[in-house]
């Protein structure tokens, strides 16, 4: 159907994503040795994935995600160590989790403008960082929790030493709520996110209920959030409170800056950028790295913005550009 | 049980008084040129290493060391506002943010690798230490001193925007920055002064607080929500607001350490809800 | 008779400042209604409390047999009240037709969907389309906002409005920076508009005014001044007064 020539954006796959994530299919024979850190990547890009829908789509600026990733990790984590070992269900009570606690806290963000979200996401943040903290005895505190078992993935797959089942579990559910996530970007509610980005009061003019839109979309992140925190709990069979931490929220806005923002694939490109850099470099000098990436930060926001997608539109177009300039002048 | 609850407001007063000191710089950015500048409290610590080494290394007197804490951040802010900040303020509160971000983990690696992660330790002089019985109540005589520094600034800048040309220009531009630049304010000026007044009364504030607060290259990150919370409860057209803000915050979250000091910590966040909740254009609104 | 638009005494102060005063107005059904005054006379602050973006200091707003005086903006928009902005408030970076299906969506229940493509969602697409035509703007569908002529934008304004489907349609300035020679169209579209919505007008341009206007309210320092079809104000001298220099 070809009735719609302005509005359609591409919604049958096209080649180069099916090659995307064939290629990551195939990480088990392409990186066999590296498949932990695989899942990590993909774990990073699932969570980068359910910010990109509150900051880049949006325009919720939050400092303060790790709040939900958390929760689920935990979920999971507290539900393996009492004895409940099953992947799938956890990682649905762990979503479902962390989803319910987003929609708690939506009420605070979705009113207010930029500096009251960020104060609010990052006090919220930093709350359940202390609260974690105190709470040790369930906690575990810095050590984390101990007891972790995972029963067989669908009771055939054993989460083995070589990361292999877990990169699996990983790579089905990554692409899974992408795959929701990519359809959701394209609906009706996708495009009303990013009006209300735009122009939240245009959009109330025009008979949307903003606050109540921003709410949904907001616990839904949150539940993203969640499921990608129980992966990395089922996946290293250990949680901390790390996972509440501040870091981990500012990291994920570097991810998804990197990656870019508010656009579909930004999420998993600078996930894995970032994880894969801080991997390799960051073994060398805990400091250097935080100084570096601070710096390399301020340089993408002077040069310009849009990550390494937005670079490779940027780069794509002005070959086009080129292109047609040669092929208008022969 | 009255004279702990004396003691209490009276400790919540003074650490209210630092944390405005410190977070009134961000106010006025923001209300000025809205520019969100997540790396104010940078500049607060580094009016606090400033005074340290100053202190530690020179052998200068506390006093003294104060002006110069207040001189390096309000000249680095300066140099700042000239070479980065002021590229900033036609983008997005994310290009901010972002920005300001990298800038504080810049400012944390580089304390980290110049003064290590340990705490600073200070050395009050003799005549800033111990306690005062005032009513029968004790007082720590540091932070009387720095109720009555606090409140001598406020005053301080209260007059100079108050009854000031240069305070008159300021309020100009906060309300209308367009206006003001076609009445012949220079707004671009008024805002460097501003700017750099800011980052130097953070500077102050964080050498003032290396007794109260505590200094190590984590300080930004751990006062961050403090100052926000400050700002976006205080509101960014009054000194006022800002500085209610910061004092009830002070109180509460002295009193909540000292009296649940198993949830103590949770009041502030507690506080800062019920506030958003009733009042979400922050505590002082423009009449 | 049920009045489309209807308001009782509504008034609005700011602390000592009383912005609107005792409005009492009443259109009924397929109305064309304008509202003038100088400036400062709280046209805007008006706008504001019929759509609800403030909240009266006293008064009630009628639409149809609702009060809706209590409601958010966005439920107004539901009920049938739609409005244009003084200033163009659209989305620059999308294209004509994407952001009319922003309010066709919406309308038509689509804007909860999180599941359906939006290039699937044929009925909107028609609608929408079907707003353009009858704003003559099918030419324009593809082009992105920013690249339309200011008077193109105007008409998108409407096309956004009208989208919504209202009863009751408030338009704010609608001429308000169009140039003459983009004028033409403008005024054919605010003479197409359907017959049976209720269209009020706030409006500097008397030529808009004085061309659609059935009748007109003068509003002045916040309170109704006078009322009446346009020849009557025409002749007004308080009217004359307080346009042309009477400091009132």
């Amino acid at each position: 159907m070809s009735t719609a020539p302005g509005i359609v954006r591409i919604v049958r796959f096209p080649w180069h994503e099916a090659v995307f994530w064939l290629v990551l299919a195939a990480g088990f024979w392409l990186w066999p040795k590296h498949l932990p850190l695989a899942s990590q990547v993909l774990i990073a890009g699932l969570f980068t994935l359910s910010y990109d829908l509150i900051l880049g789509y949006s325009g919720i600026l939050s400092l303060g995600h790790a709040a939900y990733f958390g929760i689920g990790a935990y979920a999971a984590g507290l539900l393996a160590q009492g004895g409940w070992g099953e992947p799938l269900s956890g990682l649905l009570a762990a979503g479902a989790c962390a989803g319910l606690a987003g929609f708690l806290t939506s009420f605070l963000v979705v009113r207010g403008q930029d500096l009251t979200r960020l104060m609010v996401t990052t006090a919220i943040g930093l709350l359940l960082f202390e609260l974690a903290n105190r709470l040790s005895s369930i906690t575990g505190g810095v050590d984390g929790l101990l007891g972790i078992e995972m029963a067989p993935l669908l009771g055939a797959f054993r989460f083995d030493m070589y990361g292999r089942t877990a990169y699996g579990y990983c790579l089905a559910v990554t692409f899974l709520l992408f795959l929701g996530v990519r359809r959701l970007v394209h609906s009706p509610f996708g495009w009303s996110l990013r009006g209300m980005r735009d122009n939240p009061r245009r959009m109330l003019a025009l008979g949307y209920p903003v606050s109540h839109r921003l709410i949904a979309v907001y616990s839904l992140s949150a539940a993203i959030a969640g499921v990608a925190g129980a992966l990395l709990t089922q996946t290293t069979q250990f949680v901390s409170i790390d996972v509440f931490s501040f870091g981990r929220s500012a990291d994920v806005m570097v991810m998804l800056i990197v990656g870019g923002a508010g656009v579909l694939y930004g999420g998993l490109v600078g996930a894995a950028v970032f994880t894969l850099a801080y991997h390799y470099l960051s073994a060398l000098n805990p400091v250097y790295w935080q100084f570096w990436l601070g710096a390399f930060l301020i340089a993408i926001v002077l040069v310009g913005r849009g990550g390494v997608l937005g670079a490779w539109a940027r780069a794509v177009s002005a070959l086009r550009e080129k292109h047609r300039r040669t092929v208008t002048q022969s | 049980m009255i004279a702990s609850l004396l003691g209490v407001l009276f400790d919540g007063l003074a650490y209210g008084m630092l944390l405005f000191l410190i977070g009134v710089g961000l106010s006025v950015t923001l209300g000025l040129m809205n520019f969100v500048n997540l790396a104010h409290g940078a500049f607060g610590m580094l009016g606090g290493y400033f005074c340290v080494v100053a202190m530690a290394r020179w052998n200068v007197p506390f006093l003294a060391a104060l002006p110069l804490a207040f001189a390096g951040s309000a000249l680095s802010g300066l140099l700042f506002e000239r070479v980065l900040f002021r590229r900033l303020y036609r983008r997005s509160h994310l290009d901010q943010v972002l920005l300001t971000i990298g800038l504080t983990f810049m400012a944390i690696a580089a304390a980290t690798f110049a003064f290590g992660p340990q705490q600073q330790a200070m050395q009050l002089p003799e005549y800033l230490s111990g306690q005062l019985n005032v009513l029968g109540v004790d007082l720590n005589i540091y932070r009387v001193f720095l109720l009555a520094l606090g409140a001598a600034l406020t005053v301080l800048l209260t007059l100079i925007v108050e009854r000031t040309r240069f305070g008159a220009a300021v309020r100009a531009s906060v309300d209308n920055a367009r206006v003001a630049e076609a009445l012949g304010i220079r707004v671009g000026l008024v805002f460097q002064i501003a700017f750099a007044a800011g980052c130097g009364l953070a500077g102050l504030g964080g050498a003032l607080g290396v007794e109260v607060l505590g200094l190590d290259p984590l300080f930004p990150l751990k006062f961050m929500v403090y100052f926000l919370l400050v700002v976006a409860v205080g509101g960014t057209s009054t000194l006022k607001g800002p500085l209610y803000a910061a004092l009830l915050l002070g109180v509460a979250d002295v009193a909540g350490k000292y009296y649940i000091p198993e949830v103590g910590a949770f009041i502030i966040y507690a506080m800062m809800v019920i506030l958003l909740i009733l009042r979400p254009q922050g505590l002082v609104s423009r009449s | 008779m049920t009045h489309a638009l209807r308001t009782s005494d509504l008034g609005k102060h700011f602390g000592g400042v009383r912005a609107v005063t005792g409005v009492s107005l009443a259109l009924p059904r397929g109305a064309r209604h304008a509202i003038i005054g100088p400036n400062g006379a709280g046209k805007t602050t008006l706008i504001n409390l019929l759509t609800g973006m403030l909240a009266p200091s006293e008064g009630e707003v009628y639409l149809g047999e609702d009060r809706i005086t209590r409601l958010r903006p966005d439920q107004r928009v539901k009920r049938g009240l739609a409005r244009t902005f003084q200033i163009n408030n659209l989305f620059p970076d999308l294209t004509v037709i994407q952001c009319v299906l922003l309010a066709v969506c919406e309308q038509r229940g689509a804007g909860v969907d999180a599941w359906r493509p939006v290039a699937r969602c044929e009925a909107e697409i028609a609608a929408a389309r079907e707003v353009l035509r009858l704003l003559r703007l099918e030419r324009a569908e593809n082009t992105i906002v920013r690249e339309l002529a200011y008077g193109d934008q105007r008409l998108v304004e409407i096309a956004l409005a009208l989208a919504c489907k209202p009863s009751v349609l408030l338009l704010d300035e609608p001429a308000a920076g169009v140039p003459k020679s983009e004028s033409q169209a403008l005024f054919r579209a605010i003479a197409d508009l359907p017959g049976e919505v209720t269209v009020l007008f706030v409006e500097h341009d008397m030529d808009i005014v004085f061309r659609f206007a059935q009748r007109i309210t003068v509003l002045v320092s916040g309170s109704i001044l006078t009322e009446g079809p346009p020849e009557q104000i025409a002749r007004d001298p308080t009217v004359k007064q307080v346009y042309l220099g009477g400091r009132a």
